[in-house]
């Protein structure tokens, strides 16, 4: 069987189990660590779609410091693993209607689109070179805005924090 | 060789090598039990109170927050390093104006005391 | 065959990274006894008396580890039990892991084919070992919140609060060094620093940013949390802090763990900014000296002495580091992160700016 092909089913099945224990188990530390593994296999998602750049990146900004923010919160909140609850059967619905929408948009989406490019995307499309020529001469100004956007976020952070104390 | 392989082949080794490690006093030491054993180490009295109910304070959510903010900026930071010869003073000027905002941001925060830790 | 290869290097260098920790337990126990005015371990000897002396290395390399080894596995009842085993590996999976992009050679060549010392050839290799160390903080905070117990979880809580505050620090040291090299390739960085600045002075990193080495080696330092910057684990404080419930095999993977990143500091400050495996005047077919003088020397000799030279170079960082640990005062948590932040973050910012500004003005750096 071909490398690639055992590769994506891998990746896959890793990403789906990890998905599901992040959102289905009870104690919040396991969905967080869950979280972790699936943003992994997104991070091999993209090695294998020629994005190295951004696979490393998935992994030092999300898995290396998102979840850690994550986990600080839950730690934050002392969240106890969740008692099972019925539920009130309206928010479940809506819930499984949301989840149905998405999965629906996602498989038209996919279904009407064409495939890429036939010609074969050289290695180093996504390397950090490559990124950099186009981000900072073409897309300039969102990078610029980038930057206020975390400035933002940056005070946004401060104003929350503090008011607590 | 694809350079990713061979990471897959370093880190099934070195997974490998890790999880062998743990096991190891499990197979090479003894197992016998006694209800002291299990305790949670408190000096000597017994523990008082679950961890459920200790307080966590704020600022260490302060700083993972703010980690994350400066880690985005290193991390765009690398981009512009690795091109930045042919880049110029164009690209120079473009780098500056992003850690200028940034630096605005690290000032207020410093003033307003966010970086403080008691 | 490719395949075959690519494990023999991954073993070697896993076979390094192992080496050197083991042999740091012994030099530390007795570098400190030394810097202490006092003998240290050297009770310990083989078989009841094989050897005419007792020595501290067998006490360290041998009876110590066993002794670990041996010892029952306890995992606390109110602690976490999946989480109480994950946490050393996922402690010690990414240190391991990051020496696989350290390159500890230039090439060997062996059957007329050119293999490349470096485990994984990774052309984003200084982002790869960024992304390593983020992961490092996994093990402290699973470590201290499984062992649900007090002492454990504030030392673990404080503990990654330390390692993400100086994260920073260490992206911005390496940024000034891509900034001068122009690659993020570590096995094209140490080839680089072969060259000659004037004809005479080899062109280590440090020459280029001397500021990035200090930068880089104190953030390490910090991330490893080793002294000065000890205070989650204070042996006198927490008890051990988040590795109060670790026995066995476990806690000694968490003690590894620390000489692991010891011997990641110095492998790191030893690729970037002291030539690797380089060593002076010495190319693939032999030395090269200023004056005109030539030696020639067949090619497995040259790998010999840049495996040999990588090595001394590693050694003598971790015992730099070893000397700082045993010299200074410890510091307190807020001085600590007072000083990640306000101090090396700045110093880091400036440094980023006044390189690139510098590069651009001196066209005629490095450059690849």
């Amino acid at each position: 069987m071909d490398r690639d092909v055992i590769l994506f089913w891998v990746v896959a099945v890793l990403s789906v189990a990890s998905a599901l224990t992040a959102v289905l188990h009870r104690n919040p530390v396991y969905c967080a660590l869950a979280l972790v593994m699936a943003l992994f296999q997104v991070a091999l998602m993209f090695v294998a779609l020629d994005a190295h750049l951004i696979a490393l990146l998935q992994v030092i900004v999300y898995a290396g410091a998102i979840v850690v923010l994550f986990l600080f919160v839950i730690m934050l909140l002392n969240l106890e693993p969740d008692a099972p609850t019925r539920g009130r059967y309206g928010m479940h619905a809506a819930t499984i209607m949301v989840a149905v929408v998405l999965g629906v948009e996602i498989a038209t989406a996919v279904w009407i689109s064409e495939p890429g490019s036939p010609f074969p995307a050289p290695f180093d499309l996504g390397s950090t070179r490559m990124v950099a020529q186009r981000l900072f001469t073409e897309h300039l100004l969102p990078f610029e805005l980038t930057s206020v956007l975390l400035l933002v976020a940056m005070v946004g952070a401060v104003v929350m924090a503090r008011r607590r104390v | 060789m694809n350079p990713y392989a061979a990471l897959l082949i370093n880190a099934a080794l070195c997974g490998l090598v890790a999880t062998i490690l743990l096991f190891m006093s499990r197979i090479l030491g003894r197992r016998r039990g006694s209800k002291v054993k299990y305790e949670i180490f408190e000096t000597g009295n017994p523990p008082i109170g679950s961890l459920r109910g200790t307080r966590f304070p704020v600022k260490f959510y302060l700083t993972a927050i703010l980690f994350i903010i400066f880690d985005i900026e290193v991390v765009f930071m690398y981009p512009w390093a690795v091109t930045y010869r042919e880049l110029g003073w164009f690209g120079l000027a473009e780098m500056a104006a992003f850690m200028g905002i940034l630096a605005v941001g690290l000032a207020y925060i410093w003033r307003v005391g966010a970086l403080e830790w008691n | 065959m490719d395949v075959i290869i690519s494990f023999c290097t991954a073993l070697v260098a896993l076979l390094i990274c192992l080496q050197v920790t083991v042999l740091l337990l012994w030099i530390e126990r007795k570098g400190s006894a030394l810097i202490q005015d006092r003998v240290g371990a050297n009770r310990a000897n083989l078989f009841g008396g094989l050897l005419p002396f007792n020595l501290g290395i067998v006490n360290t390399m041998m009876a110590d580890p066993l002794k670990l080894l041996t010892k029952e596995d306890i995992v606390p009842a109110a602690a976490d039990r999946f989480l109480h085993w994950l946490a050393p590996w996922v402690a010690v999976f990414p240190l391991f892991l990051t020496f696989a992009v350290v390159p500890f050679g230039d090439v060997i060549v062996v059957g007329g084919r050119e293999i490349n010392l470096q485990a994984v050839a990774l052309s984003g290799g200084i982002l790869f070992v960024l992304a390593m160390v983020s992961l490092g903080v996994y093990g402290v905070i699973v470590g201290g919140w499984a062992s649900n117990s007090r002492y454990a979880f504030l030392g673990s809580v404080r503990g990654s609060a330390q390692m993400i505050s100086y994260e920073i620090a260490m992206g911005l040291a390496l940024v000034s060094v891509v900034l001068t090299f122009g690659t993020l390739d570590l096995q094209e960085i140490a080839r680089v620093q072969g060259r000659l600045m004037w004809g005479v002075v080899p062109a280590w990193g440090v020459f280029y940013q001397p500021i990035a080495f200090v930068l880089l080696f104190i953030a390490g330092i910090a991330e490893s949390k080793r002294a000065p910057f000890d205070l989650p684990e204070a042996e006198s404080e927490l008890v051990a802090g988040f590795q109060t419930e670790y026995s066995g095999s476990k806690m000694s993977m968490f003690m590894m763990s620390d000489f692991i990143e010891v011997a990641i500091v110095a492998a790191l400050t030893t690729t970037l900014f002291f030539g690797g495996w380089q060593v002076p005047f010495l190319y693939r077919d032999g030395f090269h000296f200023p004056g005109g003088l030539t030696v020639a020397i067949p090619s497995l000799v040259v790998t010999l002495l840049q495996i040999v030279s990588f090595l001394v170079k590693v050694f003598v960082f971790c015992w730099i580091q070893i000397l700082i640990r045993w010299s200074l005062p410890r510091l307190r948590y807020d001085q600590l992160m007072a000083f990640g932040w306000k101090k090396l973050l700045p110093v880091g910012l400036a440094n980023v700016a006044a390189s690139a500004v510098l590069g651009l003005l001196l066209e005629g750096w490095t450059g690849t």
